[in-house]
């Protein structure tokens, strides 16, 4: 079981996510660089954190039309495990593989802090083994989900909503939605389940060390995805 | 940004956006093309609509 852990120009999380799978998950990581075209050898992937390109034109929308996201998608239409935190939430729902967009925060401000999460579903994966309220540290300045009155409909309907902030006792409020999210969505999965994009780093919470280890509630995932 | 335009006296602003701006220098003009790229790249239609002009 080896993860790919993408990098552009302007990746910034790519470290942490390399170490915390390695030392933390457990499990074989390797880094491919955005001008790759082949994902062979590699049984998930994670698409860290940063700044992509500047972030020019909008965040993540340059990447999302790099080689390695062309195989990324193929490689998620195969129902394979992808995962997209932070910009690489936002790469993800640029490519399309997510539905959605990330804008800038309602308070105009970049946000870093820790957050309080609730898993909304356990269908997928990366929320089963999230049975409590989690906190998990964001860093974003552009985190505001945003998605039509229909689209949320259908995400509900479909169980798409991964993750909603709320509470440190687990209560779905204003004053929890720290971006200003449409319902509070800090996480959405595609449909099938298989593609997870969330603004807040679980790769940040994964030794005390680092101020928790909840983020291996939904890291530890990768060590169940069979090779 | 319209407010503070009739701040300072241009009573006439009536409304103001801000938006992107995007210039391209192609070699041939083929419009189609052009709408093409706006809906692939420029644009996010989630977020964002947009209308292109052929000058020059």
């Amino acid at each position: 079981m080896k993860v790919a852990v993408l990098q552009f120009p302007g990746s910034n999380c790519d470290q942490d996510a390399l170490k915390a799978l390695r030392e933390d998950v457990g499990v074989d990581a390797e880094y491919v660089w955005h001008d790759e075209s082949s994902l062979v050898g590699f049984d998930a992937v994670f698409v860290p954190g940063g700044f992509t390109y500047g972030d020019y034109l909008r965040c993540g929308a340059i990447a999302s039309r790099s080689a390695i996201l062309q195989e990324t998608k193929r490689f998620a239409e195969e129902g394979r495990p992808v995962v997209g935190i932070c910009n690489g939430f936002q790469i993800l729902a640029e490519s399309g593989l997510l539905p959605g967009a990330l804008t800038r925060n309602i308070n105009q401000k970049f946000i870093c802090d820790d957050v309080y999460l609730r898993a909304e579903t356990n269908r997928s994966i990366w929320t089963a083994d999230v049975d409590k309220v989690i906190r998990i540290p964001i860093a974003h300045g552009e985190g505001r989900y945003i998605i039509d009155e229909d689209g949320l409909k259908s995400l509900e309907d479909n169980e798409q909503i991964a993750f909603r902030y709320v509470s440190s006792k687990g209560e779905l409020n204003d004053g929890a939605n720290v971006n200003g999210s449409v319902s509070n969505i800090a996480g959405v999965l595609n449909k099938q389940g298989n593609v997870l994009g969330m603004m807040p780093h679980p790769e940040r919470a994964t030794k005390e060390l680092l101020g928790g280890t909840d983020g291996l509630s939904i890291l530890r995932a990768f060590s169940l995805v069979k090779a | 940004m319209a407010g503070s335009l009739q701040h300072l006296g241009y009573d006439e602003v009536q409304d103001a956006r801000i938006g992107k701006l995007i210039q391209l220098e192609v070699d041939t003009v083929e419009e189609s093309r052009i709408k093409e790229m706006c809906q692939k790249l420029l644009a996010n239609p989630v977020i964002e609509d947009f209308s292109f002009e052929v000058v020059g």
